[in-house]
């Protein structure tokens, strides 16, 4: 099937980077994420709750709801304070993106691995700007904050035209779908991975290096 | 229709519309709570999470939803909506967003009722959870507390969103295809609150014997309905009305005002650009009152126009001045029928902003063309206008000047006061303010002495300063003067502020040798000393001449 793919773009200053990162990944993860299965007889499940908690930024004026799930969040800050890491210290002009994938597995017989199969993918591309004084500052949390209202609304309208989502897999088949890992939800089969465009546009050694990490990781 | 639908489906999805609509208000009431909202994921399911996810319910919130839904769903033409409005300490309340559930009829007949539907509706749940904190109210209910709540109203039936002011602006958070239709969840909120600072809140006075703990984050089962801004004509929409609606451009349409005529003049004017017919009566009178309020400035400016405009003084002048003096002590009678056709809606949305700078742009100009061409217009009407009010006034220009300078009604101001005397007031001209004379249906509030004013018929609807005021009384809700709170200035700390100083200087006296009166006496000692003075220059043409030479 096609992966859908989608782009969103954000300028903000170095500081704002991982909270804008963090919303939208949240809010992305919070609608594809549900609660833990549990397989009974017959083929058939119940699903456990999912709760949401509201976060306040510090360096944007913006609040998000995201999963409560710890795990989850942690997952989440750790991608997000590489790749904030990569941009702010590669040399690299600012310009950097992270990419939040969904993918099912495909098992393959050996000796081949399991494909990843894309579904759907996010991508965020950001600009670091550097701003020069307090009041700069101040205008740049009210904007960011603005800019990530409509982010939101964005990822809404791709959530809500209901397009292509793996179908609800049996128990056997539930760890292709869905990263069951986590004690209490149960977000679909994600990665991320970033690339930092330096100053000649090139990544390919990042996103090479990435692949291959996450090719041995499964 | 439902005969594709068994039993047990149709069962299940008026169970899961039903509970849907209960969850929505409960997500959408508590997101305007003022708190962050936590609650905690749960790997082994309990029964009584619906759509999977944990919201809880506020008993209150669940009791007044019941109660407007009365049994039923939302259907075709009758949606559940949620009203979230402002109310400040003062009492007056602005609607802030609509939420509606509604229901099309777009039938997905195909669609598995008790999963996929289910499903759908839990993503739209956490839409909204995502929405909820996207939308300008939000920010303004995480900060609630003295100055203004956040409350809220459910209704159902069909959506009102006059209350909202023009240009207000709609997300839609999600659509869930059923069998029955296609369940729509949209959101239709102010935009220009995102220009609102909460420090205009912060900057009011706390009022005495306000009830603070009404104003604990508590949702309000409203019992009553939600009214618009009680100090407006009926029928006006609402929003303008509340002082920091307004973008921080300033000057709301709402342009009430029993005031001057300047005010007058303008809320006819506007009226005039924007509504039809019923105004054009009065568009006629705008050159006069153009007239009569050039005559306030400054006497002699008056009779400097009619001769521009080839009337005799003595004949244009004085009639003049008594239908500004009209305006101000009847001002419905020019002001009424100009409010029916378009008392200015007050619009509180940016696209206000900028409409009512265009408004006044445009008002200019038609003051400027009045004065030129008061004469045609003015004959039938104005001298009936002027014989009426001629009988009402009292001759001295200064009275009416005096009428003239009627109070403005300003929003939320905290005491009405009848009969001010612009001396009073630290005003420029103070001495020719006008004493209320005679008002008879008004009910003038009178701006807080802080912030003076009244002085530049360019405009229009100003805003209050400090507007704390409270609007209650006003009957003559059509015309509310606000005052002019230019963008980035304060009103609380300098005495003099932007504002103040912009109206203050914004229309100069006319300059003495311009005018009439006395300049009909200095033309006649001018002329009489021109001999004298060619005499001195004659004297002095050497020096000129060596002048000259320096200059080449």
């Amino acid at each position: 099937m096609n992966c859908r793919a989608e782009v969103l773009e954000v300028s903000v200053e170095g500081r704002q980077i991982e909270e804008a990162m963090l919303a939208v990944l949240h809010t992305i993860l919070l609608h594809r994420s549900t609660g833990k299965f549990h397989y009974k007889k017959e083929g058939t499940y119940s699903i456990g709750t999912v709760g949401t908690q509201d976060v306040d930024c510090d360096f944007i004026d913006f609040t998000y709801a995201r999963v409560s799930s710890e795990e989850l969040d942690r997952a989440l800050r750790k991608a997000v304070g590489e790749f904030k890491d990569a941009l702010r210290y590669s040399g690299s002009d600012g310009i950097g993106q992270i990419s939040l994938e969904f993918y099912q597995k495909k098992k393959s017989r050996w000796p081949f691995s399991d494909e990843c199969i894309p579904w759907e993918v996010w991508t965020i591309k950001v600009n670091v700007v550097n701003l020069a004084n307090e009041q700069e500052r101040q205008i740049c949390r009210e904007k960011v904050g603005e800019k990530l209202c409509e982010k939101i609304i964005n990822i809404v309208e791709v959530m809500n035209r209901h397009e292509y989502l793996p179908k609800m897999p049996t128990q056997s088949e539930v760890d292709n779908v869905f990263d069951t890992g986590l004690k209490d939800v149960q977000p679909y089969l994600y990665k991320i991975s970033y690339q930092i465009t330096d100053s000649l546009g090139s990544s390919v050694t990042t996103t090479m290096r990435r692949l291959i990490k996450d090719t041995l990781a499964l | 229709m439902d005969t594709d639908l068994n039993s047990q489906d149709r069962k299940d999805l008026d169970k899961f519309i039903k509970f849907f609509a209960l969850k929505t208000v409960q997500v959408i009431v508590q997101a305007r709570l003022g708190e962050k909202i936590c609650t905690r994921s749960s790997s082994s399911p309990t029964g009584s999470d619906w759509f999977n996810l944990a919201i809880k319910d506020i008993p209150e919130v669940t009791h007044e939803a019941k109660k407007a839904l009365a049994g039923q769903l939302p259907a075709v033409g009758r949606s559940m909506c949620v009203e979230i409005s402002l109310k400040t300490s003062e009492g007056d309340s602005m609607e802030l967003e609509i939420w509606c559930l509604e229901m099309n009829e777009k039938c997905d007949k195909e669609i598995k009722v008790s999963y996929t539907v289910y499903n759908r509706l839990s993503l739209l749940l956490k839409s909204l959870l995502a929405i909820t904190r996207v939308t300008p109210a939000y920010r303004l209910s995480r900060k609630q507390g003295h100055e203004y709540v956040i409350l809220y109203r459910i209704y159902f039936g069909e959506v009102q969103l006059s209350g909202l002011g023009e240009g207000f602006q709609t997300v839609r958070v999600g659509t869930v295809g059923t069998p029955l239709g296609t369940i729509t969840l949209s959101c239709a909120y102010r935009i220009n609150l995102a220009f609102i600072s909460t420090r205009q809140f912060e900057r009011t006075p706390p009022i005495m014997g306000i009830i603070i703990d009404h104003f604990v984050d508590r949702p309000y089962p409203s019992s009553s309905p939600m009214h618009p801004c009680n100090y407006r004509t009926s029928g006006e929409d609402n929003g303008a009305a509340y002082p920091s609606v307004e973008d921080s451009q300033e000057v709301c349409t709402t342009s009430f005002s029993t005031s001057p005529p300047s005010q007058c003049v303008f809320t006819v004017t506007k009226a005039h650009f924007q509504t039809p017919p019923p105004v054009l009566m009065d568009t006629l009178k705008v050159p006069m009152m153009g007239l009569a309020f050039s005559h306030q400035l400054s006497s002699s400016r008056l009779s400097y126009q009619p001769a521009a405009l080839g009337v005799g003084s003595a004949d244009m002048g004085y009639p003049v001045i008594f239908a500004g003096g009209l305006n101000a002590a009847h001002p419905h009678q020019l002001i009424v029928p100009g409010k029916e056709g378009g008392v200015p809606p007050v619009p509180s949305q940016p696209a206000h902003g900028t409409q009512a700078d265009h408004e006044r742009m445009v008002m200019c100009t038609p003051l400027d063309g009045a004065l030129y061409s008061a004469a045609t217009p003015s004959s039938s009407e104005d001298t009936e206008t002027v014989s009426n009010s001629s009988e009402g006034k009292s001759g001295s220009p200064h009275d009416l000047l005096e009428t003239i300078f009627v109070r403005k009604v300003g929003a939320f101001v905290n005491k009405p006061i009848n009969q001010v005397t612009m001396a009073s007031l630290d005003i420029p001209f103070a001495m020719f303010a006008p004493k209320n004379v005679e008002l008879e249906d008004n009910d003038p509030m009178v701006n807080p002495p802080d912030s003076p004013d009244v002085e530049s018929p360019l405009q229009g609807s100003l805003h209050s300063e400090g507007s704390s005021g409270s609007s209650t009384g006003n009957t003559h809700d059509d015309f509310v003067m606000v005052d002019f709170k230019p963008a980035f200035s304060k009103d609380d700390i300098l005495p003099m502020d932007l504002g103040t100083f912009y109206r203050e200087f914004q229309n100069p006296p006319q300059l003495s040798s311009l005018s009439i009166d006395i300049g009909a006496q200095s033309m006649a000692e001018d002329l009489d000393s021109l001999p004298e003075k060619l005499a001195v220059h004659e004297k002095n043409v050497k020096e000129f001449d060596a002048f000259v030479e320096t200059l080449q």
